[in-house]
């Protein structure tokens, strides 16, 4: 069975390292700072015990007042998971730096959170719109939109 | 004079033969060698997710059909397990069998597809390919029975199965189960060893492991490349810790592995099958849930080791009759991750047999 790691524990590993980076944590998941996704996730990512090599998926929630990103994170070496994520409250130029770096696999799925919520990922190779052509006007899977 | 080359730029689709649907690729050429690849999705985006979000629970199971068309049953199943896990539902027992009867039979018709084509790739032009036909035909047949559709099944119920199976089907499956297995044989003899396969596809397009990790591929695709990871076994949903299969793990991660994998998994599944057989207990098929689902606040995760990798539904739910979001992890968009780094430095012949031994299905990329 996949053990899904609790959150709390691990926010108690990463405040050590990057204090004031969490945000908020729970036994299912932890909140991140935006600024500190990055340094967090290369740490999940190179830690010995966690490693977490794998990112199952990307995804962002519209809850009106924030976006919530959610990156599910596994280690196929010790079959354990953890749910990760970040807000962004700026509704206009909602922003979050980019994991492509860390997990190659965010490529195409920042692509279309992109494309669909808006969020625009800094540092990301290759940031358009993947399934909407460009001229297209608004980001369908906000709430707001209709 | 020296000559001077210009990389050109090579357009593939959005209908080709070789694309597997309606989607296209950018190819940037040196000649005969590809540099660059860059897939263009979004032909067939329709808003599944969008459209979720306006459905009651029940009724968004045939939205799920139309996701990898090719193996519905497959993601049927993970939905109403994504629900079940929100909702916290319990499936009776003999409802669970039949869906793991149903999605094993429903992994090796897609697989037969996902050789077939490969195949045609390869040039042996349709000849494998109706030969896969005619077997993926019985398995359609078996599925017309259970639930009378023959693509889009909507078989599968949160809480259970739409109906139990009905008097025909046992020997008609015992039939193709005996059948099968010769079947399986007469490929391996036909082309296992053939040697134009081999010098097609043996160390081209190889995905190491590191690289496959890091681009999340999952099923097949990451099996062939070294990595001993399936979710049946991993994290096993429903009923799987019951029954005794192999994973098959290949090494190179090269095409012929990755066509090799899957014949391999096709034997697997005919042996969990076998066993699904024997243990099918009786009992009803559906478990007594509400016309209407309001699963309490919260969120679930379920994934699926569907045909081509991890196929997962992350359901949000406000405590309303329809979810608040539902994200669809697409196994075929996420194993192209590493279709660019798989494919760069081969030629051109080779890209259509890179592309063919990834084993998409657009429905489910575009969503």
């Amino acid at each position: 069975m996949t053990v899904a790691l609790s959150g709390k524990e691990v926010a108690t590993k990463i405040e050590e390292k990057f204090s004031g980076s969490v945000v908020e944590s729970s036994p299912e998941n932890l909140v991140v700072k935006s600024d500190n996704l990055l340094d967090v996730a290369r740490f999940l990512k190179e830690t010995e015990g966690l490693d977490f090599d794998y990112l199952n998926f990307v995804t962002a929630v519209d809850y009106y007042d924030h976006f919530e990103v959610a990156y599910l994170l596994s280690s196929l070496e010790h079959n354990h998971s953890l749910m990760v994520k970040a807000r962004c409250y700026d509704r206009e130029n909602p922003a979050l730096p980019s994991v492509v770096s860390v997990w190659q696999s965010a490529d195409f799925q920042e692509r279309e959170i992109y494309d669909l919520f808006g969020i625009n990922f800094e540092g990301h190779p290759n940031m358009k719109r993947i399934f909407l052509w460009d001229g297209f006007e608004g980001h369908p899977l906000r709430k707001d939109y209709l | 004079m020296a000559v001077r080359a210009e990389p050109f730029v090579l357009n593939m689709g959005p209908v080709h033969p070789s694309t597997h649907g309606v989607f296209r690729m950018r190819a940037t050429l040196d000649g005969e060698v590809v540099v660059d690849i860059e897939p263009v999705f979004g032909y067939l985006h329709r808003g599944i997710e969008k459209l979720a979000e306006q459905r009651t629970y029940n009724s968004i199971v045939p939205l799920t059909d139309r996701l990898d068309y090719i193996s519905s049953m497959s993601n049927n199943f993970a939905y109403c397990l994504a629900v079940e896990k929100l909702a916290d539902i319990k499936v009776p027992e003999r409802a669970e069998y039949i869906r793991v009867i149903m999605a094993e039979l429903q992994r090796v018709a897609s697989l037969l597809i996902a050789v077939g084509s490969f195949l045609n790739d390869c040039g042996a032009y349709f000849t494998p390919f109706l030969y896969m036909f005619r077997e993926r035909e019985r398995i359609v047949d078996l599925f017309e029975m259970v639930s009378g559709q023959r693509l889009t099944y909507n078989y599968m119920r949160v809480g259970g199965v739409s109906q139990d199976l009905p008097e025909e089907f046992m020997p008609a499956l015992r039939k193709f189960m005996d059948m099968m297995p010769r079947f399986m044989d007469e490929y391996d003899r036909l082309l296992m060893q053939n040697e134009i396969l081999i010098a097609r596809s043996r160390g081209v397009g190889i995905l190491t492991k590191e690289q496959a990790i890091n681009s999340s591929a999952s099923g097949p695709v990451l099996r062939a490349s070294g990595v001993n990871w399936d979710i049946r076994k991993a994290d096993p949903y429903s009923v799987y810790d019951r029954f005794d299969f192999d994973v098959p793990v290949q090494e190179s991660g090269d095409c012929y592995d990755r066509y090799r994998q899957r014949v391999e998994e096709m034997r697997q599944s005919l042996r969990i099958i076998r066993q699904a057989m024997e243990q099918l207990p009786s009992g009803p098929v559906r478990a007594e849930v509400p016309h209407l689902v309001r699963p309490p606040v919260g969120e679930a995760y379920a994934k699926l080791e569907c045909p081509k990798g991890e196929l997962g539904f992350y359901l949000v739910s406000d405590n309303s009759i329809a979810p608040y979001r539902c994200h669809i992890r697409p196994p075929s968009l996420i194993n192209l991750t590493a279709l660019r780094d798989m494919v760069r430095g081969w030629k051109i012949a080779d890209l259509i047999i890179i592309f063919g031994s990834i084993d998409i299905t657009v429905g489910e990329i575009d969503r």
